[in-house]
């Protein structure tokens, strides 16, 4: 079988990579979301890993109320998208600076 | 052995596939790269015998929420060359912080390990045990309440895209249904009292009455 170690190795690596994707992806809106959904995996991973591990079945409950906040979340998330699209015919972060006064 | 073969070699494909997800130029690439993730994923969880949430991250994941990611960066016009102007400005930065962010885990769970028995791995599960039964169970007695709420929160988000993205067109002709319901008689028909007349003399005509 798999030991626990590995499991959380590859989820910290997954985690490390999605923040690296919402540095270097930082302008592109879209992307900032996709991201979003990858660290919810790796931390999806860690819960999954766990709950075997421990043989505790209530972590697997959990990762699946994460999956549909996760995909509300994505929704909603896209929807302001299309909105911001057609309002400002861009969806670079920078251009959203309103607020900024 | 052979699950351990597999583990490594779906533990490449993910890293490789999450990499090249937040690199490659094209955000349709990104999506597509996105979607193998989330397949390797479900792949990595079946081998820890988690076979329910594997087959829902497939049908919730790849089937419904990056559908929805593709439809979305397909139907924006975004340029890409714009967007991706100056992305080598922050790379090093965030590679700098992902280098961090795997160093502290893998030494937690290094040094956590080292005098627990966590090597070895689960115990296999008998081979009439169903994970989605399991589950299920829980979910239904357990976890009622919260089951029930986030049906909600899914109905929340349902209602909160469509009223986000429906736009009004001019010129659209819609009914009007409290118009519809609070319409009474005497405002579409008129009936009037007429004597009848007398019949012409060579040919009757039908008599008209007001409808």
């Amino acid at each position: 079988m798999i030991p626990l170690n590995w499991l959380l190795i590859v989820s910290s690596v997954l985690f490390a990579i999605s923040v690296a994707g919402m540095f270097i992806n930082r302008k592109n809106l879209i992307l900032l979301l996709m991201c979003v959904e990858l660290l919810l995996l790796a931390v999806n991973f860690n819960f999954v890993a766990f709950s075997r591990y421990l043989n505790d079945i209530n972590g697997q409950i959990f990762v699946f109320f994460v999956l549909t906040v996760a995909a509300a979340e994505s929704a909603i998330g896209l929807a302001i998208l299309v909105v911001l699209f057609r309002e400002r015919r861009s969806i670079n972060v920078e251009d959203l600076s309103t607020l900024k006064g | 052995m052979l699950v351990q073969v597999l583990f490594w070699i779906f533990a490449s494909v993910l890293a490789i596939s999450a990499l090249g997800m937040i690199t490659v130029r094209n955000p349709v690439h990104s999506a597509l790269l996105l979607v193998l993730c989330f397949f390797t994923s479900a792949a990595i969880w079946l081998l820890i015998e988690a076979e329910f949430l594997a087959v829902v991250l497939i049908l919730v994941y790849v089937g419904a929420v990056m559908v929805l990611f593709l439809f979305v960066v397909m139907m924006l016009d975004i340029n890409v060359e714009e967007v991706r102007a100056r992305v080598t400005r922050y790379a090093l930065f965030g590679g700098v912080v992902a280098g961090v962010v795997v160093f502290e885990m893998v030494s937690v769970v290094w040094t956590r390990s080292l005098g627990v028995d966590v090597t070895t791995g689960a115990q296999g599960q008998p081979a009439n045990y169903s994970n989605t039964a399991e589950l299920g169970t829980l979910l239904y007695t357990k976890y009622v309440y919260p089951f029930e709420l986030a049906a909600v929160l899914l109905l929340i988000a349902i209602v909160a895209a469509i009223s986000l993205t429906m736009r009004k067109r001019a010129g659209l002709r819609q009914q009007n249904v409290a118009k519809q319901v609070a319409v009474r008689r005497e405002d579409r028909v008129r009936i009037i009292k007429m004597p009848a007349e007398k019949p012409a003399a060579a040919e009757p005509a039908p008599t008209e009455k007001g409808a």
